[in-house]
């Protein structure tokens, strides 16, 4: 099975990548919000269920690309190395455009992870839906809400 | 390699004079304790005085020691081997028990028992009044563990033995059938001298790997006349209740494990007390909004189990993991079945404070070094998965 649990020589539950990404988290957010300008929020989870993740997007109006995102969240190693794989995903190569970013999936998430054991595949899914919801609140608000320093 | 272990509660590891009183049975003395000639003859003297001595131990007949593969092993076959002579009935367990009796339970309500759990306080304490009230006149078995493994609560276990010996001679008095008791003691015999003829249980679990003796060891006490039926069959060994070559060098082990529980038992609980304060009043120190799970004082000198608002306990203990300190979570996100601790949501504890719980229980090796190379991983660990968080706080 694809996602199964990694039986590595260490003994290590999650793969190299999951490992590097929950250890070196890239594009979080230090404090309560972005210093930077951003034009779209979401969030997906809830505390009870264990994860919770916020995202902040600022999408460039003309070339419709990501070009800022920054999140922060709270649950387990593969929900934070998840999370921050897909910032990466959306920032490489000049951002992604948000036609495409509406695209990802949980599986694209995976294939980029390596491995995940099964049972944390629902982390990733977190990632997905923020992002769609900081989109939707990006399409829904971007001509009045431009906060942010 | 350099580590600082403080998953005590989860397994110990084995002392080293376990290790040799063990030895001369793997290669030399390895015969089956059911042989006539005579290696088969030494390793029958060998388990039969390693039985002795842990009846000299715990205050017990010899007769009424059942060696099994361990805790688990015993809570199953104390539960369902009594429920085996019993066509149907009502059984009582706390809602803080191990899984090994906890899914017995479930399994013979499965199969047509009655089933009563009764919650413990907010403290983690069971009142022994809720399993009075919970006993009706088909109830048979009752089971309440002695301490919880994961919050080191002590149960009242002698109060509601005795309040069980009163309801019995009532019962038999009305020509009633006696109420059964187990109690779970895997994690009460360091830290709790149990002693067979004061307290009134029928039956009670010990697990070797929790008091560093052998994994693959263990015992249930059946005092006499308690009806049990095997779980599976084969030959005669241990009364018939539990067939199988014995494996004696595990039970020689466990015999010296036992044998060494006692004579340190003092000492350690008052070493370890110190500790316990020591390392609370610095937890509170270094993070005010923690939270102990479980009674402050009515708990083992081991363990200490708290919450850690805003930062989930996975993700703190494998950081911890990679300081080289191992300490276990109530976290749903490190459990198979992906639900927070039974055990911590029986107390009333929010599902966010169990996600982000953390237990330590310490060990005869633990020093106060130890505790403080801790209190540093952990504060480094926190700051970084605080910064990550998108809990700011919740309570």
């Amino acid at each position: 099975m694809k996602y199964d649990i990694v039986k590595n020589s260490q003994g290590w539950v999650y793969s190299e990548t999951v490992k590097k990404h929950f250890f070196h988290p890239k594009n979080f957010i230090r404090g309560d919000s972005p210093r930077w300008k951003f034009n779209g929020y979401g969030e997906s989870g809830s505390a009870a269920c264990g994860d919770v993740m916020r995202n902040w997007i600022f999408v460039d109006k003309r070339s419709q690309k990501i070009n800022r995102f920054g999140w922060k969240t709270y649950g387990c190693a593969s929900a934070i190395a998840s999370t921050s794989i897909l910032s990466e995903m959306l920032l490489e190569n000049g951002g992604m455009k948000i036609n495409d970013a509406l695209k990802i999936t949980p599986t694209d998430i995976l294939d980029r992870l390596g491995d995940l054991p099964i049972k944390k595949v629902h982390c990733s899914v977190l990632g997905d839906r923020a992002l769609k919801n900081a989109i939707a609140d990006y399409f829904k608000f971007s001509s009045e809400k431009m906060v942010g320093k | 390699m350099f580590n600082i272990y403080l998953d005590f509660a989860s397994t110990t590891s084995v002392d080293p004079q376990v290790v040799k009183a063990m030895a001369p049975y793997w290669t030399d003395i390895f015969g089956n304790p059911s042989n006539l000639y005579e290696i088969g003859r030494q390793a029958f003297s060998a388990l039969e005085k390693s039985r002795d001595s842990i009846a000299k131990n715990l205050n017990c007949l010899s007769e009424e020691i059942i060696f099994t593969s361990g805790g688990t092993e015993s809570c199953n076959l104390a539960l369902q081997g009594l429920a085996r002579n019993f066509p149907q009935g009502h059984i009582i367990i706390s809602a803080i028990e191990h899984h090994a009796v906890l899914n017995s339970a479930n399994y013979l309500k499965r199969q047509g028992f009655d089933l009563t759990i009764v919650k413990p306080e907010k403290n983690g304490i069971i009142d022994p009044q809720k399993i009075k009230d919970a006993i009706c006149d088909k109830t048979f078995l009752i089971s309440v563990m002695w301490v919880n493994n994961e919050i080191g609560t002590i149960q009242p276990i002698k109060k509601i033995s005795r309040m069980l010996e009163r309801i019995n001679q009532q019962r038999i008095a009305r020509a009633q059938k006696k109420i059964y008791f187990h109690t779970d003691a895997c994690q009460a015999g360091l830290y709790i001298k149990i002693d067979f003829k004061k307290i009134t249980a029928d039956l009670l679990s010990l697990n070797g790997s929790k008091i560093y003796g052998p994994k693959g060891a263990g015992i249930l006490f059946v005092r006499q006349k308690t009806p049990l039926a095997p779980l599976f069959f084969g030959g005669d060994q241990e009364l018939g209740l539990r067939p199988g070559t014995q494996p004696v060098a595990l039970y020689v082990g466990l015999a010296k494990a036992i044998e060494l529980v006692e004579n340190l038992r003092e000492k350690e609980n008052k070493r370890l007390a110190k500790l316990q304060n020591y390392l609370m009043k610095k937890l509170r120190q270094k993070f005010p909004n923690i939270i102990l799970n479980g009674d402050e004082k009515k708990r083992i000198a081991a363990n200490v189990n708290i919450s850690v608002p805003a930062v989930e306990g996975e993700a703190l203990s494998l950081m911890l993991d990679e300081e080289a300190v191992m300490v276990a979570t109530g976290s749903a996100c490190a459990s198979s079945d992906l639900k927070p601790s039974h055990v911590l949501t029986a107390l009333g504890i929010s599902d966010e404070l169990a996600h982000s719980s953390i237990r330590i229980t310490m060990g005869r090796s633990t020093t106060k070094k130890d505790l403080d190379y801790f209190l540093i991983s952990l504060e480094k660990v926190y700051k970084k998965l605080k910064q990550i968080s998108a809990i700011t706080e919740f309570l």
